[in-house]
């Protein structure tokens, strides 16, 4: 892919996640956020928060599935975009919605399960987005670097289970949110184990052509 | 004693012949459009003005919600699981002609037309709080008659302990009844249930319009039941039976759900839902969560019902 094209699409990319906000934004200036503004706000972001990280999370089985490099150049820019809805929504959270009653709020994270796993899917964003960088990359080392950003994953099941664990008996689109993840997942554990047989059977022909035994 | 009565009304409120003619023409015209092709269900009235004397004493001195936000933003799950799939899809809906059964545990069982039951009983208007057990509220003039006048009359038998809401089953004019790819957790037809006596508390409204005008379809035309100090899905909308039952009914979302949505599902801010504390709740219309008040603030009128009753456990 051309460097032209890698910054039109990552220029898309921006654009496409700040359509959300902007039209949150817009309904506000309308007075279009149905009768309980805050509730519908809040859970708005929540989606989107969800739908970009599933979509951050994509970028590496997209790579695996298409055998093409440049979904990864977009995977930072995606996780960046998850972290931010992630951070616009608990601020909505605590400002609106609790105003700053922080008993009450510290109370619900310790007692309500899926607020709980919120927090901890948040929390777990926290040390990717401050490692984003490629100097911190460097800093890191490229090893631990990618074994810290598997974080992203427990973010993503947490997420799910946030979502889960919040929606009425009734409501079905969580379940396209869980199924989304467990494909992805599955895709890069069916890749782990592709590539682990693929190291075995190295092994074992390197073991056989040094020793010249065969093998039974 | 000295009884003043005012004069019911004066000379100058009685419409002009002229206005109410022109308004008979109007409504002619309204009938045909609705006997245009593939519209041929009967004429609904719903958004028809609707008299009734205002009950001060049963009222609450809050104004209103807003009357949008009221029939935009509601949970009717036959029409789908969104706020606002009811209002987009309420004109599914054919609320007349419309029945009423009402049999069971009684000495006079008998099916009623729903506009026989509003003649039958005088209408009162009482402003309601409405509490959402997703810890959400409104405030609500409805226009009704006590469930308690209908049962009086039907004349329920000694058995009887129990009264049982169901409300329509027809997928074609409630699509969140049809089959869905997941299925559906709700066990349709909705219904719900009351104990005998909080059937007959005289809070309990059997009610056929809200805001001065006929209910409309999304807030569960043409009748719906309404009982204050519960959480809103106790309110079972559209009825199309009322039976008297010596046996506790099952209720839709308690067999849904039972550890999250009890029989009683009173409103109590010290009891929580499973997932969600009910201590706090969000005016529609105010930005700051006001408290929860236990029954809805009905207390002083219903908490009798429960004398003795450990209110945790028959939640």
């Amino acid at each position: 892919m051309s460097r032209r094209a890698r910054i039109a699409l990552k220029a898309m990319i921006w654009g496409g996640c700040l359509v959300p906000l902007a039209t949150l934004v817009y309904w506000f200036v309308r007075d279009d956020l149905t009768a309980n503004p805050i509730s519908f706000v809040t859970t708005t972001l929540g989606d989107w928060t969800l739908r970009i990280l599933l979509a951050s999370l994509a970028m590496t089985p997209l790579r695996l599935v298409l055998g093409v490099a440049w979904p990864i150049t977009l995977r930072r820019l995606l996780g960046l975009f998850a972290f931010f809805y992630v951070c616009v929504h608990f601020s909505v959270w605590i400002v609106l919605d609790f105003f700053f009653d922080w008993p009450r709020m510290w109370a619900d994270i310790l007692k309500r399960p899926y607020i709980t796993m919120g927090m901890l899917g948040l929390l777990s964003l926290v040390p990717l987005a401050a490692t984003s960088t490629a100097g911190m990359i460097k800093r890191l080392g490229a090893r631990r670097w990618r074994r810290l950003h598997r974080l992203a994953y427990v973010a993503g099941v947490a997420g799910c289970v946030h979502f889960l664990w919040l929606a009425k008996v009734g409501r079905t689109d969580q379940y396209w949110y869980v199924a989304t993840l467990v494909l992805l997942l599955g895709i890069r554990l069916g890749d782990a184990a592709l590539r682990a047989v693929r190291r075995r059977r190295a092994r074992r022909a390197a073991a056989v052509a040094t020793a010249g035994i065969r093998v039974p | 004693m000295l009884i003043r009565r005012a004069p019911r009304f004066t000379s100058n409120e009685i419409t002009d012949r002229k206005v109410y003619l022109s308004r008979r023409e109007w409504m002619i015209g309204a009938a045909a459009l609705t006997l245009l092709p593939g519209e041929c269900g009967a004429a609904t009235p719903q958004g028809e003005p609707l008299g009734a004397t205002r009950n001060d004493g049963l009222s609450l001195k809050e104004p209103p919600t807003k009357f949008e936000a009221a029939t935009t933003y509601n949970n009717f799950y036959e029409f789908g699981v969104n706020k606002d799939d009811p209002a987009r899809l309420a004109h599914t809906l054919k609320p007349r002609p419309w029945t009423v059964q009402v049999d069971g545990l009684v000495h006079k069982p008998k099916t009623f037309d729903v506009d026989e039951l509003s003649r039958l009983f005088p209408l009162e208007e009482r402003v309601y709080a409405l509490r959402c057990v997703e810890g959400w509220s409104m405030v609500i003039p409805w226009i009704g008659f006590p469930l308690a006048s209908l049962l009086k009359r039907v004349e329920p038998t000694g058995q009887a302990k129990y009264v049982e809401f169901t409300t329509l089953l027809d997928p074609k004019q409630f699509p969140g009844q049809r089959a869905s790819l997941f299925g559906f957790a709700l066990d349709w037809p909705y219904t719900e249930g009351l104990r005998l006596d909080e059937a007959l508390h005289p809070l309990t409204l059997l009610t056929v319009g809200m805001y001065g005008q006929v209910l409309s379809n999304q807030n569960g035309a043409p009748i719906r039941v309404v009982v204050p100090w519960k959480y809103g899905f106790k309110s079972a909308k559209s009825i199309v039976r009322i039976r008297l039952t010596s046996n506790e009914p099952p209720t839709a979302w308690n067999k849904a759900a039972p550890r999250e949505y009890g029989f009683y599902s009173n409103v109590n801010p010290a009891v929580d839902h499973p997932r969600w504390s009910q201590a706090t709740e969000r005016r529609i219309g105010e930005f700051r969560r006001r408290s929860t008040l236990p029954f809805n603030g009905y207390g002083d009128q219903v908490r009798h019902l429960y004398a003795g009753m450990d209110l945790k456990k028959y939640y």
